[in-house]
């Protein structure tokens, strides 16, 4: 049977304080939804590599699809702080978990509410809203990742269709996403997004195996082969790099919030595991040495609770910027990998099993350092952000 | 239908108590508040009586301002509109004196109530309740289903169960097991925003009780290991040290 879920949210900060009610309520709520619905069943998940689908309508009912969109589409027509504490609260769980909702909200609905048409977002985003179709989002190809501006996937007019050839790798929600947000290029050599939808002829998503990371989520690929797609699944309002590196936006910040949840859960296993286990007569928290891990990790998370915490009250009132929400994505994963591997080490040979939670987010972990944009990456566009001059290439 | 479930605000189950002023007061210094979680299953279970357009669920709370959050959540849980009596809910006389005058006048076919808080678990608001209102009161009922304007309750009793069929108007406390609580979902969460929540202020109730003190349970004693070859030592620790045979 499945050990119940202690989880209690360091808060050091009193940084509750800083929320509303209604963030409260929410993040209460996801919370309590978290340990009802995925604490107790996704060890066995990850363990067995499988997605469990069966989550997918409660995150609709959550709120996890498109908490931002508005309401007349389906969405909650939150503010960004309300979509953090969601991420985070997910992401608590598991990241795969949060992985799909990511996907979905920020990469698949966002892009067809901020560049769709009236027409687009009245299709698709009600039913992506309540988990009825699921998305995915084709960016990276095999030979072009920190480099998405090289993409070879592209489409060649046909009357009122286009002609789309190419595949897309790591693709989260692949296997089983009903419709694709897609970016390749145009004639003209121009990135557009298009909607490619399951059971268009030509269009297959093999399943990635095998992964050590990210086994409670699927991930695939997409492959076109000469895939006829209806012009009007084209998303109209958006050209060139900045519509997806503007989905990105939207999943890095998310990220940032559910990563330091990933974190919030290693730092309470191990907090919780310290006083409760007995070394030399008395329980190992009352070490120098373990004290100093859990010292260092509180200190960490609620510098990136704060950091979070301003980033989305600028990100709802439309101010934060792409290389804010860098730092802040660059920053929460590194917290909670260090809060991972600590975490591990105190809990000895336990934190190597799957009765904690630990090694499954530090593995989780690798995946989110790496995706939507890696840790390196980072790195380079606050640097250039602070220099004005561009070390990419 | 019109069900009036009552619900209280109580210290999370997390909380580490302490007290105030010479140990006769609750210090909530950083307390984080909750809906009663008994009060949740009675809340869920007049939802769904009433789910389809059956009825209308009202909940109402005796307790100043800082208890409209856990009012707000109510709401958010599916609970139609809201009441707060705006006092501190001194005893179970008080609350009951206080939700009884609300009460009497609002034409509730059915008064849920939680079978008690988890703060002073003193369960004996139902039945003042009841009393007042001179309504039949069934109390740590499992079950209920209705037909037409009766109810038909199973009651858990030692040994056995009680069923009991009652016409409205009538008060219940409910046990765990009636239905399963309910978590607020986005859509509630949005539609609790302008859902009413009426302030009422409250009437003049006699005093019938006041707080003397506080106090800690006693800690937990170290265990004492005695040898499974001891039991005479076992038999004499038991009656001179921890004087319990």
């Amino acid at each position: 049977m499945a050990k119940t879920d202690l989880f209690e949210a360091p808060d050091y900060y009193l940084i509750d304080e800083l929320l509303t009610e209604e963030h409260k309520l929410v993040r209460n709520s996801v919370r309590d939804w978290v340990k009802k619905e995925v604490s107790p069943i996704i060890e066995d998940y990850a363990q067995r590599a499988e997605f469990p689908k069966h989550l997918v309508k409660g995150l609709g009912e959550i709120g996890a699809f498109g908490p931002t969109i508005p309401v007349q589409y389906g969405g909650g027509g939150m503010d960004y702080i309300s979509y953090g504490l969601i991420m985070q609260e997910v992401e608590r769980g598991d990241s795969g978990i949060r992985s799909t909702a990511s996907v979905q909200g920020s990469l698949v609905m966002w892009p067809i509410y901020a560049y769709g048409s009236e027409a687009q977002r009245n299709k698709y985003l009600p039913k992506l809203a309540s988990g009825e179709f699921m998305g995915c989002f084709g960016l990276t190809e095999p030979n072009h990742g920190s480099n998405p501006s090289g993409m070879l996937t592209n489409y060649k007019e046909d009357g009122d269709h286009v002609i789309l050839n190419g595949a897309k790798m790591w693709i989260s929600n692949a296997p089983f996403a009903d419709i694709a947000v897609v970016w390749a290029k145009n004639e003209e050599g121009k990135i557009k997004g298009i909607i490619v939808e399951r059971g268009m002829e030509g269009f297959t998503t093999p399943e990635t195996h095998n992964k050590w990371s990210l086994r409670a989520s699927a991930t695939g690929e997409l492959v076109f082969d000469n895939v006829r797609v209806p012009k009007e699944n084209i998303l109209p309002n958006v050209e060139g790099l900045k519509g997806p590196l503007g989905c990105l936006n939207q999943a890095r910040y998310g990220i940032a919030w559910g990563a330091m949840g990933a974190a919030m859960d290693c730092y309470d296993t191990a907090l919780r595991y310290s006083k409760e286990r007995i070394q030399f007569d008395r329980p190992i928290g009352g070490f120098q040495l373990q004290q100093k891990k859990l010292a260092e990790m509180i200190t960490e998370i609620t510098k990136g609770q704060l950091l979070n915490w301003r980033l989305g009250v600028l990100k709802s009132e439309d101010r934060a910027t792409a290389a804010q929400i860098s730092m802040a994505k660059r920053n929460s994963v590194e917290v909670a990998l260090n809060t991972a591997r600590e975490a591990r080490q105190m809990l000895g040979g336990m934190g190597i099993t799957g009765e904690y939670p630990i090694m499954r987010h530090m593995m989780n972990l690798e995946s989110v350092v790496t995706y939507e944009g890696t840790h390196d990456i980072h790195l380079l566009i606050t640097g250039m952000d602070v220099t004005g001059l561009n070390a990419f290439k | 239908m019109k069900i009036l479930v009552c619900i209280s605000n109580v210290p999370d189950t997390t909380t580490k108590v302490s007290f105030n002023n010479n140990n006769t007061e609750f210090n909530t210094n950083g307390v984080q508040f909750i809906l009663n979680p008994y009060d949740e299953i009675a809340l869920a279970r007049a939802i769904e009586l009433t789910e389809g357009g059956k009825g209308t669920v009202t909940v109402i709370n005796v307790g100043l301002v800082d208890t409209e959050p856990t009012i707000r959540k109510a709401l958010a849980i599916g609970a139609d509109d809201a009441i707060r009596i705006n006092a501190a809910p001194s005893d179970s006389y008080f609350v009951a004196k206080q939700l009884a005058e609300v009460a009497k006048s609002g034409g509730y076919d059915i008064i849920m109530c939680g079978r008690e808080s988890i703060d002073y678990n003193g369960a004996q608001v139902p039945s003042m309740l009841a009393e007042v209102l001179d309504y039949p009161s069934i109390s740590l009922i499992k079950k209920i289903e209705f037909t037409g304007n009766e109810a038909q309750i199973d009651r858990e009793i030692e040994g056995g169960k009680e069923v009991i069929t009652v016409s409205t108007p009538f008060v219940v406390s409910t046990a765990e097991g009636v239905a399963e609580p309910k978590i607020p979902n986005m859509r509630g969460i949005m539609s609790a925003r302008t859902k009413p929540l009426q302030v009422v202020e409250p009437v003049a109730v006699e005093t019938l009780s006041s707080f003397t003190s506080f106090e800690m349970p006693t800690p937990r004693g170290n265990v004492k290991l005695i040898s499974a070859d001891e039991p005479a030592k076992l038999v004499e620790a038991l009656n001179a040290e921890a004087k319990v045979i």
